[in-house]
């Protein structure tokens, strides 16, 4: 065991893991933390706690990662290069591994121009495969990145996040591959709609011998509607949605294309289980944290393992 | 070169307010190549200043002149005899020239008229493109003459991120993904082991005020300070 982290330990044990995801809100609310931490509480091994995702101001991820523990979740720190110098990555990582987190998602960070501050100065003083290695050294050589020795360092289980579908394609695989050489012990991936991509690219990394080295989590985002079905595939950068999802989604009832969206990550789920090089899934109900029981319940995913 | 914008007309017009006689200062070199701050445009400014004042009832006197550049003192001191008529000093140069203006005069004010914008190329007359950010450590070697300091809006040094789109940055359609081409370029010249390995976090050189003296030089640093 490299980290005290349990979603080593399940993932270790080889058990199909399974991440969920919490957005922290956008003021001091720890009730709304708290109201969207139970639907996930025994449903999920660790939950990702986002960190000012789309350049939107939030409560700080170390802070809802915190409450996110008190309710009984572990949490998946989310920390992005967008907001921080290295000195300050590496304050943050200290006291959130000192209060009891102990995984760790290492990330760029959508850019601030995205968001509700878009003339702020983004920092980008290192990138996320920089980012991941300057947390390894911090938890395997006990070193800060300047090289300085670490005072009982942080023993952090390290994610990266990879896109299997954004251009150019065939670079995917050695962006993973540098991802996994710079540190990282498990990768979620982007939401993945295209399963033909993400099976290529699955092959190819276990072609590589990667995924004897690095645990996959397939990332799920159930589509609630048409809508957003066709909002991911024209607006969100990196995104590849197929038209066939659009085409399942319209050609059921208006008032069941949700349960429709559910059905589609379930079948990817299942499909998921028997892939080789998947270790597990990576589930970002977006705004649907209530809904995770069910999707929990109908991918078979539950009980979650005791390890 | 250096590339500037001309700031809004009523931006410079309010630095001006308090002033009766204004010295405005073009540079010949980066700023009058790419249309913010030479000859024609001092003369273009001072003729708006001139009516906009008058119309207000509160005339102004302007001197115009261009130097062939404010970032070099030998070029400012044909401004010695000049400056005592002049209540202030409008520069068009880029900000390290209106320092430099300002550092030979310092006991009159000096105003910006541009604003500094980059280092940068004329893809096209009028159009310019920024191309370096100045950080002192390049990288372009490695990355096929591309700069992923610039280019990428995140400054990658290991990309591309998961935003890139298609072959756009994920902040605007219209601006390629500098990570892109930069894996096109190499792997058109069969040199894609360049971005294989993980490159380290940069060293910044470009958080302090720089000097650099070039070698064979330093007698000159030792007689500046002596003075």
């Amino acid at each position: 065991m490299k980290s005290e982290s349990t979603l080593e330990k399940i993932l270790r044990a080889g058990q199909f893991a399974f991440t969920g995801e919490l957005g922290p809100p956008r003021g001091t609310s720890i009730a709304k933390v708290r109201e969207k931490a139970k639907h996930l509480v025994g449903c999920v091994d660790a939950v990702n706690i986002t960190d000012n995702q789309t350049a939107v101001v939030r409560m700080a991820s170390w802070a809802a990662s915190l409450i996110a523990l008190q309710e009984g979740l572990e949490p998946n720190y989310q920390i992005t290069c967008r907001d921080r110098n290295r000195l300050a990555i590496q304050a943050d990582i200290l006291g959130a591994y000192a209060l009891g987190i102990r995984n760790i998602l290492c990330l760029s960070g959508d850019h601030q121009q995205f968001g509700d501050h878009p003339q702020a100065k983004g920092v980008f003083d290192i990138d996320s495969i920089q980012l991941l290695a300057m947390v390894r050294a911090m938890r395997d050589d006990g070193k800060f990145q300047s090289g300085v020795d670490i005072d009982e360092p942080p023993k952090l289980f390290i994610g990266a996040a990879a896109n299997p579908f954004a251009e150019p394609f065939e670079w995917r695989v050695h962006r993973l591959a540098k991802k996994v050489k710079a540190g990282a012990d498990f990768i979620q991936t982007q939401c993945i709609y295209n399963m033909k991509k993400m099976r290529e690219w699955v092959k190819q990394a276990n072609d590589m011998g990667l995924t004897e080295q690095v645990y996959i989590l397939a990332g799920i985002t159930p589509m609630k509607s048409v809508g957003m079905a066709r909002y991911m595939q024209t607006q969100v950068p990196g995104m590849d949605v197929p038209e066939d999802i659009i085409k399942r989604l319209k050609g059921v009832d208006k008032n069941k294309v949700g349960d429709e969206g559910i059905r589609i990550a379930c079948e990817q789920i299942e499909e998921f289980k028997e892939m080789k090089g998947v270790a597990g899934i990576h589930l970002m109900a977006i705004e649907w944290e209530h809904k995770v029981p069910e999707i929990a319940e109908r991918a078979g995913m539950l009980p979650r393992p005791k390890v | 070169m250096i590339v500037a914008e001309r700031k809004p007309f009523e931006e410079i017009k309010s630095l001006l307010e308090p002033y009766q006689k204004v010295l405005t200062v073009g540079c010949g070199t980066c700023v009058a190549v790419c249309l913010a701050g030479g000859e024609k445009e001092v003369g273009i400014l001072n003729a708006e200043l001139k009516i906009a004042r008058k119309l207000e009832g509160k005339p102004i006197e302007t001197g115009a002149i261009t130097v062939e550049r404010q970032c070099d003192m030998e070029f400012l001191e044909e401004l010695d005899s000049m400056v005592d008529q002049y209540d202030a000093l409008l520069s068009m140069a880029c900000g390290a020239g209106i320092q430099f203006l300002a550092e030979r005069f310092p006991e009159k004010p000096v105003f910006p008229a541009v604003d500094t914008s980059f280092i940068g190329v004329n893809r096209d007359v009028g159009w310019y493109e920024e191309k370096c950010r100045a950080c002192g450590s390049c990288v372009l070697g490695l990355t096929a003459g591309i700069c992923p300091v610039t280019m990428c809006a995140k400054s990658l040094f290991n990309g591309p991120c998961g935003g890139t789109n298609k072959q756009s940055c994920e902040i605007n359609v219209n601006q390629p993904c500098a990570w892109y081409r930069i894996h096109e370029r190499l792997s058109k010249q069969g040199r894609l082991k360049n971005i294989m390995e993980i490159h380290p976090p940069n060293d910044w050189r470009n958080q302090a005020p720089r000097t650099i003296i070039q070698p064979g030089y330093e007698e000159r640093l030792k007689a500046f300070n002596g003075k």
